[in-house]
């Protein structure tokens, strides 16, 4: 048959022929940057822009960084080391890495303490981070971790901490007793019952049994009382948050206002004038003659103020379930505290992580605004102690390079890992 | 009539108000005041206490003496002879005025960023990826201390401008940038310029009706009238020529080097540039991800059916996607401009003078009037919030999704 063909229309290919490799343009590399870089003109002069832009941005930062000098007693002595060549002087850093990390008071020989609670910290949070990969037992280590920390940083009597454990286990013990009858009253049992174990144990003469060196709070600085306001308030706010969004949702019309009156007015206004109170008007509200802490009065305010923000997030979550949620819950039997427990809150929570991971980062970097009020965080030592002294008078890219590069690794490694978390918890359709 | 499936009817007793679920809530709402405001009679009797044992009181005449401080920057007549009340005036129009500001920029940075961040160009969307990333995570008070410190450690002194030889140049000889705050040429309005600046804003307007006048031409008959041309010489033409006319009514004074600083021109200080700026491009950072994600939410068969209905790509970005995409940025972009009022109280960090700085600040320290202006200050924040919550309202409800 073939012959046929091929006498009597001798144009028809019969045999195939091999395979050709694609144009060099339309493969690897070449057709990436053609896409990407030089689609068309205006793309192209884009691209250029972004070079140039690149360029000075690396011309500026690599010489300064890679000639930086690690080692010297002085910025004069930077100087001279670096005899007008471009370059850091990020012997800043390595001289004085304990003010800023750890404030200029706080004893030096006990800075392992803070170091082991920061370590700590990690251990604590990590089955609560990762669920799958550690074991449930380390919630237990995560439970004792706050009276652990409290402990290691301002030092003091063990008993102080072993007593507010009790205290909590005291209000636990009396919960479970009454909860079967109504949760109400086991809820505010429990808090009864917790409340008189610390009046009773304060009490107690408990000075200096088992006892480290004490520090006192307007020792703490640095980055550590970044730190420890982040953590502190974050997890402070949380329940509070929960408390005054549900408050909110709540058809009981005088605890709806009181929910709302107090986000609406704390999320009014900003969280400086909050710390001013804190700083010079709390006092007046305050029984005469008591004399708060000041890193204990601006911990209740951002926890006010955090409290706010979560409990609209919350909110938010709460209003995105579906209705037939609450319906079921209904009439399945359950009342108020347990439909809530049970199946409200374990799915507006879930919905609500990415907002509650934004207000904990955007709330971790607010702390810095403590330094208004003269506390000596990271950034109140970079420009109060350091850069007032004569030493390092105009030290002032390497100091607040260092600052940012901090918050950046904790704020971005917390917003990475909400992602991560988004996509854990995504049990609808994939 | 009563028949035998009405339930007996039981006389109220004291124990449902804890177990009947209908008295409860009751109960629940009496305690909950009771305690309110027994939290507010222990605070208030403190606070009455506290002020007696020191001899002070509440009182706010404070306002009306006269303030015998100087603000750097004002918008309306002030010396330290006025009144705290005027000072405090100045101060919210400084807010005000840093706030306005950086709302705008922080707008056109993130729309510009947002945008660019869809780009198909690689390289173009890592940079802006990279912009966002880096001033999300960072505190805007160390962005403020940054470009406040470059406005004043790194930009030279004004005596740097002067020699034959000097170490630094005036931006075409019209704009310097010395560590006391950038010195700007300063608009002189000689007679006539007011007839300049009516003829101005009635040429704005005639762009508005132009356009209107077009639309309602191309829904009417169909004709379509050029938009871009005819719109930018209304808006530039008839302003030029009455300039010109006039005898050029509105000069420009330039600032020049006299004694150990500038004279003449405007300054603008640094540590207003530092906090506008500041401000603007950590709040650009967040804004450019609403845009992103406002673009996004604008489902792709949108721009399909679009497309497919023979629309041209500007007019489907114009007439489908903007509309809709906007529906979603608008409202987080509102609440991104309100977080700027209220970071624009970190003014204090920097000696700018704005609300916080002198009633919540200076005024406060001389009068120790502690009570008083922090409760002015919060309500004027209070204000602020909202008026803007209020306005949002309003946008919401006229956007919500019209359904029927």
């Amino acid at each position: 048959m073939s012959d046929t063909h091929q006498q009597s229309i001798g144009y028809v290919r019969d045999s195939m022929l091999p395979q050709a490799t694609p144009p060099a343009s339309e493969t690897g590399a070449v057709k990436w940057v053609r896409q990407n870089l030089f689609l068309n003109i205006p793309n192209s002069i884009l691209t250029l822009v972004a070079i140039f832009v690149l360029y000075k941005l690396l011309a500026g930062f690599l010489p300064w960084f890679l000639n930086g000098v690690w080692d010297a007693p002085s910025i004069r002595a930077c100087r001279e080391v670096l005899d007008g060549d471009a370059g850091g002087c990020f012997a800043v850093l390595t001289e004085r890495w304990n003010q800023l990390l750890f404030g200029f008071k706080y004893p030096s020989e006990l800075y392992w303490r803070p170091t082991l609670a920061f370590v700590l910290l990690f251990v604590a949070i990590a089955p609560v981070l990762f669920r799958k990969v550690f074991p449930a037992q380390m919630l237990i280590f995560t439970a004792l971790y706050p009276f652990i920390a409290y402990f290691l940083i301002w030092g003091g009597s063990i008993l102080i901490p072993i007593f507010a454990l009790l205290g909590f286990v005291a209000g636990y013990l009396v919960y479970s007793r009454f909860v079967t009858q109504s949760f109400a009253m086991g809820f505010f049992g429990g808090i009864v019952a917790a409340f008189v174990f610390w009046w009773i144990t304060g009490l107690l003469p408990i000075e200096g049994i088992l006892a480290l060196e004490p520090v006192a709070s307007r020792d703490m600085g640095g980055f550590m009382l970044n730190l420890i306001l982040g953590t502190v308030c974050v997890s402070l706010s949380i329940p509070f948050g929960i408390a005054l969004a549900l408050g909110r949702q709540s058809d009981m019309p005088i605890i709806k206002w009181i929910c709302v009156v107090f986000i609406e007015f704390i999320r009014g206004v900003p969280l400086i004038t909050l710390l001013f109170v804190a700083n010079v008007v709390l006092a007046y509200f305050l029984p005469p003659g008591t004399n708060f802490d000041l890193i204990l009065r601006v911990i209740i305010m951002i926890t006010m103020f955090a409290s706010a923000y979560i409990a609209e997030v919350i909110r938010g979550g709460l209003a995105a379930l579906p209705r037939g949620q609450y319906e079921g819950a209904e009439s399945l039997g359950l009342d108020y505290a347990q439909s809530m427990r049970l199946i409200i809150l374990p799915q507006a929570l879930k919905i609500s992580i990415p907002g509650i991971v934004n207000v904990a980062v955007g709330l971790f970097k607010d702390t810095t605004l403590v330094s208004v009020i003269s506390m000596f965080d990271l950034v109140g030592m970079i420009r109060g102690p350091i850069l007032a002294s004569t030493e390092w008078n105009g030290v002032y890219w390497e100091l607040l390079g260092f600052a940012a590069l901090l918050f950046f690794v904790v704020c971005y490694g917390i917003s990475q890992y909400s992602q991560w978390l988004e996509r854990q918890l995504q049990t609808d359709h994939r | 009539m009563t028949t035998l499936s009405d339930p007996p009817r039981e006389s109220f007793r004291l124990s449902m108000l804890i177990n009947d679920t209908r008295y409860r809530a009751y109960t629940f709402q009496f305690i909950a005041l009771m305690l309110v405001l027994a939290l507010f009679a222990y605070l208030g009797s403190n606070l009455v206490a506290n002020l007696r044992a020191a001899g002070l009181n509440i009182s706010y005449e404070f306002l009306g003496e006269s303030s015998n401080y100087d603000i750097n920057q004002t918008l309306i007549d002030y010396t330290s002879q006025s009144s705290h009340l005027r000072a405090s005036i100045v101060g919210v129009l400084n807010t005000l005025l840093v706030a306005f500001l950086a709302c705008v920029t922080a707008t056109i940075i993130g729309v510009i960023a947002g945008v660019a961040r869809l780009s198909p160009n690689w390289l173009v969307r890592k940079l802006m990826a990279g912009y966002v990333e880096a001033f999300r995570n960072v505190p805007v008070l160390i962005w403020i201390i940054i470009i406040f410190t470059i406005m004043t450690a790194v930009l030279p002194a004004p005596s740097a401008f002067r020699g034959e030889d000097p170490d630094a140049s005036m931006l075409f000889g019209a704009v310097a940038f010395t560590n006391r705050g950038l010195y700007l040429p300063a608009p002189i309005w000689g007679p006539g310029s007011l007839v300049v600046v009516l003829v101005f804003i009635a040429s704005i307007v005639g762009v508005f009706a132009y356009r209107r006048y077009a639309t309602k031409l191309l829904y009417d008959t169909g004709k379509l009238l050029p938009m871009g041309w005819p719109s930018l010489a209304i808006f530039i033409l008839p302003t030029l020529l009455v300039y010109f006319l006039l005898g050029r009514p509105i000069t420009l004074e330039y600032p020049e080097l006299a004694g150990f600083n500038f004279q003449g021109g405007t300054q603008i200080l640094g540590s207003l540039i530092a906090l506008w700026w500041a401000l603007a491009i950590y709040t650009g950072a967040f804004i450019a991800e609403n845009v992103r994600a406002g673009i996004q939410a604008v489902s792709k068969g949108q721009t399909e059916a679009a497309a497919s209905l023979g629309l041209r790509p500007k007019r489907i970005m114009n007439l489908v996607v903007l509309p809709q995409a906007l529906r979603v940025i608008i409202p987080p972009l509102i609440s991104n401009y309100l977080n700027i009022t209220k970071n624009s109280s970190l003014a204090i960090a920097v000696g700018y003078m704005d609300v916080t700085g002198t009633l919540g600040g200076i005024t406060l320290n001389q009068t120790g009037r502690a009570i008083e202006a922090i409760l002015l200050l919060m309500l004027f924040y209070l204000l602020i919030s909202l008026a803007i919550s209020a306005l949002m309202n309003v946008y919401n409800n006229a956007m919500r999704l019209k359904e029927r």
